[in-house]
């Protein structure tokens, strides 16, 4: 479990992230949606440590995410951010391994080894592991940097927008991926969605922010409707079960 | 070049450490005073010149050029930006300056004090260049080390101000431009200081690759950004203060080596980091033997020689290569 307590952060006048109080599962997927501007990416970001809070605690587990050693926190939980590109010129492998630094500190173990070749299996990178990731397309570098944090073992995989600039194919097949995570796995899975179907269809919870708020918190059924859309976007929904799915339409 | 380049990578440590041995063993036969190795172990003269002269000048090019491309590695992995050296960053001009103000204000202090100070210098001017670049929006790729090059300028202006007032023109030059002709034992020991930092460097290689991809995906992994980035930086400036001070600086080494041997091999820093260090004292080597064959038997000063053949490389690569990486 990760307990969010009372966790600000504020640019100037701006309170982008407003006493949030949360508590995220050991399991399955939980997104995050909202508009622009809603804090969902401030939230995340704070829960994994790489930016600091105003105010508030974040615990995984029992461990304060901000106060105990880094490496401790980065054997509970990974963040993979979409702007994690890089002009380093290193490898499918070298990168996955990368993953496996909070556990062997570098010198690499038959156990990192094996968890190495089950990450670039996992994400069907095998033939691409020699490859250098600027080499890459979109879709495969996204996959590569899951592989990472698959290596790396976490319970908890955050991920900021990792839709952001897929196209349906990979998009789809990188939900597919992280779905098969958090069931086969039993990892839980956080991330920040701006497809409001692709939430719809792949999580298990859903939590909606709006103006650095939780402003609706629940299963699919609860939280893809046209009122507690319509309250998060301030604009008209449509939503329609299709095949068992409830899909949002927005477009008109 | 997906399935060379992994035999590359496992054949270029021993092409380079090859290289240096037969330069080395070269280096060790050139030199004014014809001396017949064959009667070593019965001539003392031939000895004394070989223990007092030729081995001490080797030692000081191999150990200077390996550390000096080391720390270029360091600093260009860590600025994110290939053209980042200790030449590009206004690190040495920096150390050059620190080495003057202990000259003018404790002349008597001993070589380690100097350093040290040195030191200190090429580490604040140093930062102070990564606080502007990370403080400036416009991160183009060739505009990062104009700012350096800018930056050093104004220290070695600085610089220039007190040296001309104290009569230290010439002596600033010396700093300025490598020379190994007044290398003999016991003056040159210094730089086995910044040979061990390059393999503390390497101890810790996996710290500075990961900063390197990003203070975000350094936290993720429980790297401590900031120490990765002040522990690397540090070993960059004690490098360059130590070769300053004790054989001057050559100039685009760190910049040259680092970046033909990323090209080659990649960026995974704890793989470059051996061939770079060699490749970089074989072609001090090569460079120092030219300058001491050219104008037999006078020398050319080994800055001169790499700073010619660096500025052009340095040039090439501005030209070729600036587009493909502006935004990568």
């Amino acid at each position: 479990m990760i307990t969010i307590d009372s966790l600000t952060k504020t640019y100037g006048d701006t309170t982008v992230v407003n006493h949030v109080d949360l508590q995220l599962p050991d399991s399955g997927v939980t997104s995050l949606i909202g508009p622009n501007g809603a804090g969902k990416s401030t939230l995340l970001s704070m829960v994994s440590r790489i930016l600091g809070a105003d105010a508030g605690h974040v615990s995984v587990e029992g461990v304060d995410v901000f106060k105990a050693p880094s490496k401790q926190v980065a054997k509970k939980l990974s963040i993979l951010r979409q702007d994690a590109h890089t002009t380093a010129r290193i490898t499918v492998q070298e990168l996955v391994e990368f993953g496996r630094y909070p556990h062997s500190h570098g010198r690499l173990t038959p156990e990192c080894h094996a968890a190495v070749a089950e990450a670039l299996e996992y994400c069907d990178l095998v033939d691409l592991a020699q490859r250098p990731i600027h080499q890459l397309s979109g879709g495969q570098r996204q996959r590569a940097y899951v592989a990472m944090v698959l290596a790396q073992d976490t319970r908890y995989v955050l991920l900021d927008e990792p839709l952001n600039n897929l196209d349906m194919v990979h998009a789809t097949g990188l939900m597919r991926l992280l779905r098969r995570l958090a069931d086969d796995k039993g990892k839980s899975i956080v991330l920040v969605l701006h497809d409001v179907n692709y939430a719809s269809v792949y999580s298990d919870r859903i939590i909606a922010m709006r103006d650095g708020e939780v402003v609706h918190d629940g299963p699919p059924e609860a939280v893809i409707s046209e009122h507690a859309l319509g309250d998060v976007y301030g604009m008209e929904f449509s939503v329609h079960t299709v095949g068992g799915d409830r899909i949002a339409a927005y477009f008109r | 070049m997906a399935p060379s380049r992994s035999s590359v990578a496992a054949a270029a440590p021993w092409v380079a450490a090859a290289a240096v041995l037969v330069l080395g063993v070269v280096s060790v036969f050139i030199g004014v005073a014809q001396v017949d190795f064959s009667a070593i172990w019965s001539d003392p003269a031939a000895r004394q010149v070989l223990v007092q002269s030729r081995l001490p000048r080797t030692f000081a090019i191999i150990l200077a050029g390996a550390a000096l491309a080391v720390a270029g590695l360091i600093m260009q992995h860590l600025a994110r930006n290939r053209f980042v050296a200790p030449s590009t960053a206004g690190t040495v001009d920096a150390a050059a300056l620190g080495l003057l103000a202990v000259t003018i204000i404790a002349p008597g202090t001993a070589i380690m004090g100097k350093i040290a100070i040195a030191c200190v210098f090429a580490l604040a001017g140093t930062a102070l260049f990564i606080a502007l670049i990370q403080r400036v929006q416009f991160k183009d790729v060739v505009f990062v080390p104009l700012v350096g090059i800018v930056l050093g300028g104004v220290y070695a202006a600085i610089g220039e101000f007190f040296a001309y007032r104290t009569n230290l023109t010439q002596t600033m030059s010396v700093w300025m431009n490598g020379d190994f002709s007044g290398i003999i034992q016991g003056r040159y020991e210094t730089l086995w200081l910044a040979g061990g930092v390059a393999v503390l460097a390497y101890v810790f290689a996996n710290w500075f690759t990961a900063a390197g991809m990003g203070e975000e995906f350094a936290t993720n992994i429980g790297v401590n950004y900031r120490l990765a980035m002040a522990g690397g930086l540090t070993i960059a400036a004690l490098v360059t203060a130590v070769v300053v001070t004790t054989v001057g600086a050559i100039p685009f080494l760190g910049l040259i080596v680092p970046n033909i041997v990323t090209m080659m091999l990649g960026d995974n820093i704890r793989r470059v980091l051996p061939t770079t260090a060699l490749l970089g004292a074989a072609l001090v080597l090569v460079c120092d033997i030219v300058g001491r064959v050219v104008i037999f038997p006078y020398e050319i000063a080994v800055g001169v020689i790499v700073g010619t053949i660096g500025s052009a490389v340095f040039l090439t690569l501005i030209l070729r290569r600036s587009n493909r990486y502006a935004t990568a």
